[in-house]
């Protein structure tokens, strides 16, 4: 039997009187590799955002292997408001900042490449070093912890050279091509050591080239670092090739969910989301 | 070039820049017009320090803070409040029976206590104001300075901080190696925090938040951090200020004050702490010393130069700043740094320092 991973119970996201996400149950499993897909504003990132910590949902939850690390209920005025479902089931409030949801293992990437521009490619891998830290303000100024120091650099250089970014080390990380850029940010993602990886549309403006190398990418830290990964994703081949189960996603609700083949010929999700483009 | 010689050629040239000062001192007589020299190499280091701190918040941190002539003056105060001798008490607080602190601390654990005040300060109010953004925490943290200002000069805390009369009589420092030594201890302590693990999580604030607080950094954690410790710094700088003024006012401490110091930061670099030390000393000679002539009248035969009359040294000023800000936005070093080993590299030998001021002495 495979561990639940990360769990999305009942999550309502409603932006003032605009439900986003509504009603979104989600199952993630051991090392399984999800997709979630639907057409654009369907509320895919937001869902992200919630399990992040980015948002506080406006109703439901979230499990982390088991362990709650987000609920909330309608409040103030939200409980005028609020016009989604299973209201009343959630009592109390847990909203973790993003921070503390990386900390728990929940590394992610973003829909537009925020890396840290002025820096290189080796300084953004070891900024995700810095959460795992046990010397404090002083200790580090006086550079005390030379042995953790050297542990972080040889760590970070270490994870360059298994996500094969070792030749554009000392480039600036905005001086790479796209692709790469990309990469490097599953790789950052990567550095604070996830046992589930949300990756946000990595294929987002990549060529099919550079599309086939992410795929093969994915497949491959999945099953070097024994992850997990949940993704979004608007490049079907992509999808299809890699996914062990899919969700589709339209108007905040989720419509199906399934194997690949099962997505693929869902009449719904066809009109829904593929469209005219079920050629695709 | 390996660690040992860059610190080696580094402490030599420490030493040459302060027995340089040294010589200096002894040889300049204070009515020469070179006395100048001194006062500006003084200030100089004293703003320096101010602007690295300031330097730490805005170009490493990202946060766009305009209190630090607020947390000077609390240094300033602190420092003058504490350390003025028991003796002397009774005069300065004149108005005030002698004040309400009856005892007088050391002035080396002045200073640190001027640090300490400032730090706690920045700590409180940071709590509320650290959760604004851009220029809703430059006006928050200029609001912050402009009520400390005001309440210092505040006849009720008379006893305490002399309302707005001045703290005079406390100990001041003989040599200008004083005020070097001491800023280039605290500079070299904010490097060091720059280039430790916490520095590289306050760059990656600086770049982007969202994706540093998704690298798990804590964020209002790391910038109350980068707060304190900028404010403990600008404490000790107002401590050191106190002494070279040899007299403490709260007016002095005004928003104009604060632009200076924001004014070295751009000119040096936003991002650069070399940059900042650099330009703290182009700045307090130009303001204080060579720029001076700008403010008198000039005849030549009997044609009056225009223009030149009081006040129109900030005239050049201005011009000056928007020159800077229009076509040389990197300001002198940009966010690069200047090393020793990085100039032995390029010239070959050349030196100039840059651990005690970075001043490139004439």
């Amino acid at each position: 039997m495979k561990e639940n991973v990360l769990k999305v119970e009942n999550v309502t996201m409603q932006f003032g009187g605009v439900i986003a996400v509504d009603n979104m149950n989600i199952v993630v499993n051991e090392k399984e590799i999800v997709s979630l897909i639907g057409p654009n504003g369907a509320g895919k990132t937001t869902a992200f955002n919630v399990i992040t910590g980015v948002y506080a949902p406006t109703n439901g939850a979230v499990y982390f292997r088991g362990k709650k690390i987000v609920e909330n209920y309608p409040q103030g005025k939200m409980k005028k408001l609020y016009k989604g479902e299973n209201n009343g089931i959630y009592k109390s409030v847990l909203s973790p900042t993003p921070d503390k949801i990386t900390k728990l293992g929940i590394a992610r990437t973003f829909q537009n490449i925020r890396l840290f521009k002025s820096q290189t490619v080796f300084e953004n891998i070891l900024i995700a070093e810095h959460l795992r830290r046990t010397s404090n303000l002083f200790t580090a100024t006086f550079h005390m912890n030379r042995e953790e120091e050297k542990n972080m650099r040889e760590e970070a250089d270490r994870l360059l050279e298994i996500l094969e970014l070792s030749d554009v080390r000392n480039e600036m990380a905005t001086s790479l091509p796209y692709g790469k850029q990309r990469r490097l940010e599953i790789a950052r993602a990567m550095a604070t050591k996830p046992s589930l990886l949300l990756l946000d549309e990595p294929a987002a403006g990549m060529n099919p080239q550079e599309t086939d190398e992410l795929t093969a990418f994915i497949g491959r830290i999945r099953d070097d670092f024994g992850l997990t990964i949940f993704m979004i994703e608007h490049h079907m081949d992509l999808v299809m090739e890699i996914s062990d189960r899919i969700y589709v996603l339209d108007f905040g609700k989720p419509i199906a969910e399934g194997i690949p083949e099962e997505i693929q010929n869902n009449p719904r999700v066809i009109e829904a989301y593929l469209g005219g483009a079920a050629d695709e | 070039m390996n660690k040992k010689k860059e610190i080696l050629i580094s402490i030599a040239l420490i030493a040459a820049v302060l027995a340089v000062l040294r010589v200096l001192e002894l040889n300049i007589p204070p009515t020469s017009q070179w006395a100048m020299l001194l006062t500006v190499l003084k200030k100089g280091s004293i703003y320096a320090l101010v602007a690295v701190s300031m330097n730490l918040l805005n170009g490493f941190t990202g946060l766009f803070s305009l209190g630090q002539a607020g947390f000077m003056m609390i240094g300033a105060y602190t420092y003058g409040v504490l350390t003025i001798p028991v003796a002397d008490r009774e005069m300065v607080y004149m108005y005030y029976d002698g004040g309400i602190i009856k005892f007088a601390l050391p002035a080396v654990l002045g200073i640190i206590a001027a640090g300490l005040a400032a730090a706690l300060f920045a700590f409180l109010i940071g709590l509320p104001v650290l959760r604004l953004k851009s220029d809703y925490l430059a006006i928050a943290t200029l609001g912050f300075a402009e009520i400390m200002r005001a309440l210092f000069q505040w006849d009720t805390l008379g006893p305490l901080t002399n309302g707005s009369n001045m703290i005079r009589n406390y100990p001041t420092f003989k040599t200008i190696l004083f005020p070097f030594i001491a800023s280039g201890i605290c500079i070299t302590l904010i490097v060091l925090l720059i280039n430790s693990t916490y520095g590289r999580a306050f760059k990656a604030i600086r770049d982007d938040e969202i994706a540093a607080e998704a690298m798990g950094i804590n964020l209002a954690h790391h910038k109350r951090i980068a707060f304190t410790v900028s404010s403990f710094f600008a404490g000790i700088s107002g401590a050191l200020l106190a002494m070279f003024q040899t007299n403490v006012q709260a007016k002095s401490f005004n928003s104009a004050m604060t632009y200076e110091i924001l004014l070295i930061v751009v000119i040096g670099g936003i991002g650069s702490v070399t940059g900042s030390c650099i330009s703290a000393f182009l700045f307090i000679a130009c303001s204080e010393w060579l720029l001076r002539f700008l403010d008198e009248t000039h005849k030549i035969g009997d044609f009056t130069v225009p223009l030149m009359r009081s006040g129109f040294r900030k005239v050049v000023f201005s011009i000056i700043i928007m020159v800077i800000v229009l076509f040389f936005r990197q300001g002198i070093m940009g966010t690069k740094e200047f090393s020793i080993s990085g100039i032995l590299s390029r010239f070959g030998g050349k030196k100039k320092n840059n651990k005690e001021g970075g001043a490139p002495l004439q």
